[in-house]
């Protein structure tokens, strides 16, 4: 393992640390590991939280800031943050409007986030939560945890963010919530492994010929191992089963969102959006929008993600909205 | 059972997952992502570290704490899973210092029903419940034909090493490795294999303690 660490065991602590002198803008609870943004809780305003294993920067510490997230618990590296952090921040997010939880669909998570929640609710704070499932490389919902909350965590985020920057209630802010999470089909592909700083070795062998196809943010393997091919045929069988899995040709066209699985540069996702944009185009879906770039990523993983979310005027709207974190910033 | 050997299989079953640690991360590898064993070694370390710096008074409070403590630090799964499983035993142990096997084995019982709720996990899911959920019929059959209590609990790790084992063949239906459909079968699922240490740590703490 070679990497820019000092000891895996403080990977986390040293690097929030980094974090907090690199933004002040942000404030770091450093015994909880919870960022915030360092003006909330906002009074009148829905509180968002959202959390999840370290990992996957920028997500989700790096969203938080105005129009975006007001807080995130990281937990271990690829491992649920516990209850109590989670509690913590619902909490010190609440400005009396009550607090959203956004959570990614994986077993843990969401057995943590459903624990703070009961917790939350026994300290008076109203809290709704909205899960974040749409992986269609799971294609078998009903025997398995269902699908996995991947790219369109970061949209989810983002929308619902704005939409509670703009002042609108929690059962507002959730219905958009879910309402990006229901248009919004992602798939990914790692040509690497990644390597996990406590354990030292790769999560999984793959060799310099193929790639694993349908992968989620973890290391975990793919639905599939295939031979490597160039980009184009790599595109299409990512953009493929989400094109099956929602008819994505309205009016008002989708956003493209290509996402960096951490180890794969700008100029190969930039290669891989051309791909993507030809495919949509032969398909009859216009794009309205894009995020070309590394924002939910599973460590050192090379490999990308493709995910569309079927817009409409509003959403667009939102997506628009002002938006000043550290990992995504404009209109600011 | 009393205190003494309640508190005797909490630091068995610390000690073997200090133990295995590498052999559960190593299960995990295979059909998940690689931190089962990180994360349970991180848990029963502090469980430990709360143990030695105030002992509870009594059976249901040392559950408890065992609990508050799991799902504070051991993180994703395991956490909410493990730990409830020693609140509900906290809930239905007394706060007395020793209970009788039969209570002993219906405070098991509670607690395996917490993992089933946090969980929704059902038999052949391959999870923790396919060792749990064998290992306390065993333990049944064998109070209930006489049997005392070290012996029900030998019997008891027969069958959860067994039901264990069982997961090989299963195709995941919850947890991480559920993403892989057909290509979790042929590995043993880790929180099975630590759920069956978890019986053993017991026996072994109970044959050796009582």
């Amino acid at each position: 393992m070679k990497k820019l660490i000092n000891d895996p065991a403080d990977v986390i602590s040293e690097a929030l640390r980094g974090m907090s002198v690199a933004h002040p803008e942000l404030r770091i609870d450093h015994t909880n590991r919870i960022v915030y943004r360092s003006d909330a809780p906002i009074r009148g305003k829905v509180g968002l939280i959202s959390g999840g294993g370290s990992g996957h920067e920028p997500l989700h510490g790096g969203f938080v800031g105005q129009g975006m997230l007001d807080a995130a618990c990281a937990g271990e590296v690829f491992t649920s943050p516990v209850p109590d952090q989670m509690l913590e921040a619902t909490k010190n997010v609440d400005g009396g409007a009550g607090v959203l939880h956004i959570v990614k669909n994986y077993t843990g998570d969401v057995m943590n986030f459903e624990m703070a929640a009961e917790l939350a609710d026994a300290e008076g704070v109203t809290v709704e939560s909205v899960v974040v499932d749409d992986d269609v490389a799971v294609q078998d919902s009903t025997y398995t945890a269902g699908r996995r909350g991947v790219g369109a965590t970061v949209l989810v985020e983002k929308i619902a963010g704005a939409a509670a920057d703009q002042g609108r209630t929690l059962s507002e802010v959730a219905d958009v919530a879910r309402r990006v999470n229901a248009a919004s089909r992602s798939m990914g592909v790692a040509l690497t492994s990644c390597t996990v700083p406590a354990v030292g070795h790769p999560t999984f062998d793959l060799s310099d010929t193929e790639i694993e196809v349908g992968i989620g943010i973890h290391g975990e393997p793919g639905r599939q191992r295939m031979p490597m091919q160039p980009a184009r045929a790599v595109a299409e069988l990512m953009l493929d089963p989400v094109l099956a899995d929602l008819d994505f040709s309205g009016d008002d066209g989708v956003i493209l969102f290509v996402n960096s699985m951490g180890g794969t540069p700008l100029i190969e996702l930039y290669v891989m959006y051309s791909e993507f944009a030809a495919i949509l185009d032969k398909a009859g879906v216009r794009i309205a929008r894009s995020l070309v770039g590394p924002y939910i990523t599973s460590l050192d993983m090379a490999g990308c993600s493709v995910t569309l979310l079927r817009a409409d005027d509003e959403l667009l709207r939102l997506w628009d909205h002002p938006v000043n974190t550290p990992a995504l910033r404009r209109g600011c | 059972m009393d205190l003494a050997q309640l508190t005797a299989w909490i630091r068995e079953y610390a000690r073997v997952i200090g133990e295995n640690a590498q052999h559960l991360t190593d299960l995990d590898a295979a059909i998940g992502d690689a931190d089962h064993g990180i994360n349970m070694e991180r848990g029963m370390s502090a469980v430990l570290g709360a143990l030695d710096e105030a002992a509870p008074a009594d059976m249901s409070a040392l559950c408890k704490q065992v609990g508050m403590t799991l799902v504070k630090s051991v993180g994703g799964a395991s956490g909410p899973l493990y730990g409830t499983f020693f609140l509900r035993m906290a809930g239905a142990l007394g706060t007395g210092d020793r209970v009788d096997a039969a209570d002993f084995a219906k405070a098991l019982r509670a607690g395996v029903e917490g993992v089933v709720q946090r969980g929704r996990a059902e038999a052949g899911d391959k999870t923790m419940f396919d060792a749990l959920a064998p290992a306390l019929d065993a333990l049944d059959a064998a109070l209930s034909s006489g049997g005392d209590l070290a012996v029900a609990l030998a019997d008891a790790t027969v069958a959860a090493e067994k039901g264990r084992d069982a997961t090989e063949s299963m195709v995941a239906r919850k947890g991480r490795a559920s993403y892989l459909g057909q290509r979790s079968v042929d590995h043993v699922d880790p929180g099975a294999t630590s759920a069956a240490m978890l019986i053993a740590a017991a026996a072994s703490a109970f044959a050796t303690g009582g």
